[in-house]
């Protein structure tokens, strides 16, 4: 579903992706985790083209996302994506939120997409705010709401970028329950995040990133029980010690 | 000796500088849509990646805003008609002065425009934009759906005001001797030998109409600012 081959990236003399191979197959969840700075949520939103990278190849479901020929907009429509700051559209009501992209994009129909955003909403339990606007939400309910804009395009794949980092700690477990169902589902999914607890359960294999590099790439039993680099070590005590 | 005050004079020409204002009023009103619609295409290519586009908005912009908006009337008002006028085969003689003073402000205005058109879309998080382009908008749509319209809400005091400056700023039009209501005012002034008091009430006039509207566009921004 996704390969990724030798991609690095720099900005200006400062390598913020240094040779990251690996892959994802279709119904794998993956955590990408590691220390901030590690270049993590760079690697995610090359994968969707957010980022541009200099060398090396990614390829989703057989587009090559690097490719100046291939059609970007086209690609993302059909990849998920949800950010750590929701980024909701502010002045819509929740409802046109879900709606725009499935017509503007999908070309779908306004009932047909209406009502398929209602479905959604109803799934991440929010049926009750749509006619709400962003503001008017908890940043966990935005979330959710994030997600089920996303899954409205019908994605073969979701990618997450630290999800949860911006929510008060109350609000996390109403977003990952969302993606521990939609993971559940046989959704491909790509997560960014230091939620340990999630990888554990839900994870089908955890990358490891410090400094550019991929470090480790394990499946989770491996990853948690004896992880081989010394900063995955280190990183592990620190984040499971509290 | 004081002088002495005779406002006699006003009420009769009453009509006389309404339609004075009118012709104010109407070059305000197409000198603001004008200008924020050029002004956003401006903004828009500014803020291009495509570096020419960039090059000649950033040109335009510094270009007017360099200039007295006076000098830009009166070159509307003395050179453009020629060129226009040969261009179009107009007949020598039509009353050029309305359409050369529109296109002065609406050209200069567009400048200012343009910068807090610029400034507004760069107030939008970059956020927005990678959320639309993920979701799979091109870079057209995630501007027209999801930028501009935010860029605008947070814009709408800075237009307002820019425009109530644009309203006073018509007075300039006297250069082409045009009877807008500052030229109005002044004609009747001269004719009847009272310019002091005809100046001093169109002062008065520009004064309430501009306090008011700015005071309006105050309350406006504290109804709207997000608490």
């Amino acid at each position: 579903m996704i390969q990724i081959t030798n991609v690095s990236k720099h900005y200006g003399s400062f390598q913020v992706l240094k040779d990251c191979s690996t892959s994802v197959s279709k119904g794998e969840v993956i955590v990408v985790c590691g220390p901030s700075g590690s270049g993590k949520s760079t690697l995610i939103k090359c994968v969707n083209g957010l980022e541009p990278f200099q060398a090396g190849e990614i390829i989703v479901d057989g587009t090559s996302v690097g490719d100046p020929k291939t059609n970007l907009s086209k690609l993302r429509a059909r990849v998920g994506m949800v950010f750590q700051n929701f980024e909701l559209f502010p002045h819509m009501s929740i409802t046109q939120n879900l709606a725009i992209a499935q017509v503007k994009v999908l070309g779908r129909s306004q009932d047909e997409a209406m009502d398929k955003g209602l479905k959604l909403l109803d799934r991440v339990g929010l049926k009750a705010q749509a006619d709400k606007f962003p503001g008017q939400l908890s940043g966990g309910q935005q979330q959710r709401v994030a997600i089920a804009r996303a899954l409205a395009m019908d994605p073969i794949c979701m990618l997450f970028d630290e999800p949860t980092s911006a929510l008060d700690p109350e609000m996390v477990n109403e977003v990952l329950d969302v993606m521990t169902e939609l993971a559940h589902e046989g959704m491909t999914m790509m997560c960014v995040t230091h939620e340990m607890g999630f990888a554990r359960r839900v994870a089908d294999r955890v990358i490891f990133m410090d400094q550019g590099a991929i470090v480790e790439d394990d499946d989770k039993e491996t990853f948690f029980a004896n992880p081989r680099s010394q900063r995955a070590q280190n990183f592990l005590a620190k984040i499971l010690h509290h | 000796m004081i002088y002495e005050f005779d406002w006699s004079s006003i009420p009769g020409a009453l009509p006389f500088l309404w339609d004075g204002m009118k012709i104010s009023l109407v070059i305000t009103a197409q000198a603001v849509v004008v200008g924020i619609v050029w002004g956003t295409i401006l903004a828009m290519m500014r803020l291009s990646s495509i570096k020419p586009l960039s090059w000649f908005a950033a040109g335009y912009v510094n270009l007017f805003r360099a200039i007295p908006l006076v000098m830009v009337l009166l070159w509307f008002f003395l050179i453009v008609p020629e060129f226009v006028g040969q261009l179009f085969n107009i007949p020598k003689g039509t009353d050029l002065r309305l359409s050369s003073a529109m296109a002065g402000f609406a050209l200069f205005e567009a400048a200012y425009y343009s910068e807090i058109i610029r400034a507004g879309i760069q107030s939008v998080p970059k956020g927005q934009i990678a959320a639309a382009s993920a979701l799979g908008m091109t870079y057209g749509q995630s501007m027209r759906l999801v930028v501009l319209p935010q860029a605008f809400r947070n814009m709408v005091p800075l237009l307002l005001t820019q425009a109530i400056i644009l309203f006073q700023d018509t007075s300039l039009v006297y250069v082409s001797a045009l009877a807008d209501f500052f030229g109005a005012a002044y004609k009747v002034g001269d004719r009847d030998g009272r310019l002091v008091e005809l100046l001093l009430f169109a002062g008065a006039v520009y004064f309430v109409i501009c306090f008011s509207a700015s005071q309006l566009v105050k309350r406006l921004q504290k109804k709207y600012t997000p608490a």
